[in-house]
């Protein structure tokens, strides 16, 4: 809005720092404490242990470096946000705070510990991956289209970049595309049935132009990890039981561990970085009425597009978040997961929680927010060839 | 003689229309989590994967109540909470969501799904299983009684703990100097 084009050195900088202490602070909750009590206690397991507490009885070391990695985001951004949550240091044309020395030291005095965790946590889902691996293969799992932001030389790049789509087989559909102007890429449809949309790439329509985001299809559709550590389990991911897992919808918490460790990797390289203490902190430029910002957020691509009147109030905002970009491809991991677990079967708790499984794969929460199908009632007809109930469990 | 073990008391915690950052916010206690696990058990919330509110010694909400769904689960933690506790700016005042009690609902409906550039086809989701928003977003305590306020956006950690823990010790909450902010 302010028509910077370019950030000054230090609120780029301070900004990235930022945005990679949120995805670090984000995949740790998002694996410890939501998904891995599913994956360390098995899916049916009991109701009562298959959570965070349960983790700590059971593998307290798991989950005290699960919650000590998220603690060392959120400082990450306390130190560059002002605030551990709803921040206020990234401001339009930069930012309103840069790192001081003793904040930068403190940081650096525990980045190696997080760095070292995240390999282990990356260790951890690949052992879990060769206990499990003929039934964690084929879970959930089906051919998508994808979408991600990539560097100009193709490299990962969470902060910025342009818009790469890629078929299942790996073919281009468009690269290095100009976020600006997104609506000309991306549509969105409505249904019915759901207040959330159901986004597609304009040029194959809406039947068959949806597509998957988020860490399984960065870390696969990249060139490559500019951060040496992450980008060695990448290569080791893609080789893994010939290259299966890495079109496999569990697959997703192993890459998101490989972005743990690279977002842990590029926070001590920018804490190297002398720009970070720098004083230049905001640029300008000629105003403009409309913005739109792209960046991949945890669990994906991520579309702010906002207008303003003459008084810089938002008139119209548009956002197209991770989860609503994952809308169908959730939807179709829903479906192999009733086609393969509740064909013609008693419908049990255990059960159905492979349904939230496959959800929490892309996304530990639906409403923009935490455990979805948790928090959503849900309902499951068993029905036979004649359209006859068979049977039916209903959660609310 | 040994101190007798204590009965955990049964925290429940939900978020209505609300970001989840409260929630976040309580995360925020870092490895203070797990000193509070040895006192407390938690029934339905984000963190377990139990679906109703059962019998409970506190109850926690973040967000407002800006859907027929929220007023349903508010009412199920009050009828099973002793003690509900409203947490953060949406839960006390209605919040950033509340920002729409000005504009018609039909029309900002119509704006999201019928007239934004982006849409390929515009309808108004109206499936009879969605849930119905309501004409305005409340704060809880429009809708049922509410023992304790804690404002912020979010509450701090700090806030979160220093409340709970005199709460477990049997004590009035008090939140001093710094730890309440109206952010």
């Amino acid at each position: 809005m302010v028509g910077a084009k370019t950030l000054t050195p230090t609120a780029e900088k301070i900004r990235r720092l930022m945005h990679y202490g949120q995805i670090l602070q984000s995949h740790a909750l998002h694996f410890f404490h939501l998904s891995s009590p599913d994956l360390l206690f098995g899916f049916d397991s009991e109701v009562a242990k298959r959570n965070i507490v349960g983790v700590a009885a059971a593998y307290p070391d798991i989950a005290k470096q699960g919650v000590l990695i998220r603690k060392y985001g959120q400082e990450v951004i306390r130190h560059t946000a002002g605030k551990r949550i709803h921040g206020t240091g990234s401001i339009p044309g930069g930012v309103n705070k840069n790192l001081t020395a003793g904040e930068r030291d403190e940081l650096l005095k525990d980045i190696y510990h997080v760095i070292a965790w995240s390999r282990g946590a990356v260790h951890l889902v690949r052992q879990l991956f060769e206990q499990h691996l003929e039934a964690w293969r084929e879970f959930a799992t089906f051919e998508a289209r994808t979408l991600s932001l990539v560097r100009p030389d193709g490299a990962m790049d969470l902060y910025d970049g342009g818009l790469r789509a890629r078929n299942a087989d790996g073919s281009t559909i468009f690269d290095h595309a100009d976020c600006d102007r997104y609506w000309d890429l991306i549509s969105e449809e409505v249904k019915a049935w759901s207040y959330m949309k159901f986004p597609y790439l304009k040029a194959l329509g809406h039947e068959d132009g949806w597509y998957r985001v988020g860490p399984l299809t960065r870390v696969t559709r990249c060139d490559f990890i500019p951060t040496p550590l992450a980008d060695k389990e990448r290569r080791e991911f893609m080789a893994f039981d010939e290259g299966r897992i890495a079109r496999s919808t569990l697959g997703f918490h192993w890459a998101r561990m490989i972005e743990m460790l690279h977002s842990a990797e590029v926070i001590k390289d920018l804490l190297h970085d002398p720009d970070i203490t720098g004083s230049e902190l905001m640029a300008g430029g000629k105003r403009e009425a409309r913005g739109v910002g792209v960046i991949e957020a945890p669990r994906g691509t991520l579309i702010h597009h906002y207008r303003v009147d003459e008084n810089d109030q938002v008139a119209r905002a548009n956002l197209i978040v991770s989860t609503t970009h994952n809308n169908h491809a959730m939807n179709i991991a829903i479906r192999e997961v009733a086609r393969k677990y509740l064909d013609g079967r008693k419908l049990t708790e255990g059960l159905l929680n492979h349904i939230e499984v496959a959800v929490r794969a892309f996304d530990p929460c639906l409403s923009c927010a935490t455990h979805a199908l948790g928090q959503m009632p849900l309902s499951v007809e068993l029905v036979d060839a004649e359209g006859n109930q068979v049977d039916r469990l209903v959660k609310d | 003689m040994a101190e007798l073990a204590r009965p955990k008391l049964k925290v429940a915690t939900a978020s209505l229309a609300g970001c989840f950052g409260c929630h976040m916010s309580f995360l925020d206690i870092d490895e203070r989590l797990f000193p509070l696990l040895e006192r407390v058990e938690f029934d339905r919330s984000p963190l377990t994967d139990i679906k109703h509110c059962g019998p409970c010694d506190i109850g926690i909400i973040e967000g407002g109540v800006c859907n027929a769904e929220n007023v349903h689960v508010l009412r199920e933690f009050r009828a099973n909470c002793k003690i509900l506790v409203a947490i953060g700016a949406c839960a006390v005042t209605g919040g950033l969501p509340a920002q729409r009690n000005h504009l018609d609902l039909g029309l900002c409906l119509q704006e999201v799904y019928l007239t934004e550039p982006s849409l390929g086809r515009g309808l108004i989701p109206n499936d009879p299983e969605l849930p119905l928003p309501l004409d305005k977003v409340h704060p809880l305590h429009e809708v049922v009684k509410v023992d304790y306020f804690i404002p912020g956006c979010p509450p701090s950690g700090d806030a979160i703990w220093k409340f709970l823990t005199d709460l477990i010790e049997g004590r009035t909450p008090k939140l001093g100097h710094g730890l309440i902010a109206y952010d």
